[in-house]
């Protein structure tokens, strides 16, 4: 639609300003939810990194393996796979979000907004169960 | 294309506080966006004190009160008042509505004016629709059929007609469309959620025998793949309607063909 646009400006003495946008929109919680999904999906990339790590270390030896462990269980790599482990719970509530939306259900006003709700909380719960779970199993903190 | 900042030449700028009515009574602040193409200035803010004992309760009525009473100049788009034209749609207090038929008690002081979001600004409060109103026209929102024409009219039952309840109330105001993050970061290819309502308007139609055709022209990346089920329209919607269903509805449809 490039002519249009080129006719849109005809005349005008000035060429014309956008609209602000980001910059004065609400932020709405359907919305907010959307950009959190977009930003944790490209964390997960990251997140696969630490995975990859941990399976090459393993199949590469006790040394590598070693090196591995030490650095998991330091203070950020704990950090970082607490935030993986909710980033993949976030983007997998997610995802059936969207799932059950394009099955034409929980698209009505309070549904949408409990749904969307669902996931944050949702998404928490499992990471804090997973984590307490995973200690637990371990035989607590080493 | 993904822009989180605007252009250079659509920064805002620090405006005016025009002066206040005299013998005002109870007064609300009104932060309004002003651009005017003649003077060669960047768009402003400028800070209105309406005397709300000389005023309607309605936001399209403290405009009207500020262009008779204080600043002649304001420029803003309305006509039937009463939420059936959608000429007023603006941005109001963050989000997208009718200026009409919103309350000004409903907003927060200041109440914040700016156009519908991410649009060519013609001047102040009114944008240029007309890649809106294309892409309404490029769905071809009239009855296409093959069979002939019967003698009187094509009848539809009561029934078929009920389907298209959600969809023959819009008043293609552009509140959805322009609160969509995905139209506009991609308004040049996708659709946005009121043209896309009412392609399903025509889809869902009994008496239309251009369905196939219809869904064909949707099933692109861009046109109708672009909703990312972001839900802005839908919370927009003066009308209460629900675009993002209507989508979902269309989605559907190009699934269920397929099976």
């Amino acid at each position: 639609m490039a002519e249009l646009e080129a006719s849109t400006n005809q005349g005008a003495r000035r060429a014309r300003p956008l609209s602000p946008h980001l910059q004065i929109y609400r932020p709405m919680l359907t919305m907010m939810m959307s950009i959190v999904h977009r930003i944790t999906g490209a964390a997960l990339y990251f997140g696969m990194l630490l995975l990859a790590w941990w399976v090459i270390a393993a199949a590469a030896g006790p040394n590598a393996y070693a090196n591995f462990e030490r650095f998991i269980g330091s203070l950020i790599g704990q950090l970082l796979l607490f935030g993986y482990t909710w980033a993949l719970m976030h983007h997998m509530l997610g995802g059936i979000r969207h799932l059950i939306w394009d099955t034409l259900h929980g698209l009505e006003p309070a549904e949408r907004e409990t749904l969307t709700l669902t996931t944050i909380v949702g998404s928490i719960a499992l990471t804090l169960a997973i984590w307490v779970i995973g200690y637990l199993a371990m035989g607590g903190p080493r | 294309m993904v822009e989180f900042t605007l252009p250079k030449n659509s920064k805002i700028t620090q405006g005016k506080t025009w002066p206040r009515a005299p013998k005002a009574g109870e007064e609300t602040e009104f932060h309004i966006y002003r651009w005017n193409p003649d003077d060669g200035q960047n768009p402003r803010v400028d800070a209105y004190y309406v005397d709300r004992h000389d005023c309607g309760p309605m936001v399209l009525d403290a405009l009207i009160w500020i262009k008779n009473n204080i600043d002649p100049t304001l420029t803003f788009r309305r006509s039937c008042r009463e939420g059936v034209c959608g000429s007023c749609a603006m941005n109001i207090d963050g989000t997208n509505t009718l200026a009409c038929t919103k309350a000004i008690d409903d907003n927060k002081a200041p109440v914040r004016i700016y156009p519908l979001p991410h649009q060519p600004v013609v001047k102040d409060l009114v944008p240029d629709l007309k890649n809106f109103y294309a892409q309404y026209a490029s769905i071809e929102p009239w009855l296409h059929t093959v069979t002939p024409t019967p003698e009187k009219e094509w009848r539809q039952s009561h029934e078929d007609r009920s389907k298209l309840d959600g969809m023959y109330e819009c008043i293609l105001c552009a509140c959805c469309s322009t609160s969509c993050p995905s139209y506009w970061w991609n308004s040049e290819r996708y659709l946005g959620p009121a043209a896309l309502l009412q392609a399903n308007r025509w889809v869902q139609d009994s008496r239309d025998e251009a369905t196939g055709e219809r869904l064909d022209g949707l099933e692109d990346p861009f046109r109708l793949y672009r909703c990312h089920t972001i839900l802005n329209c839908s919370k927009a919607c003066p009308k209460g309607l629900n675009p993002a269903k209507e989508i979902a509805t269309l989605k559907k449809a190009l699934v269920d063909r397929q099976l």
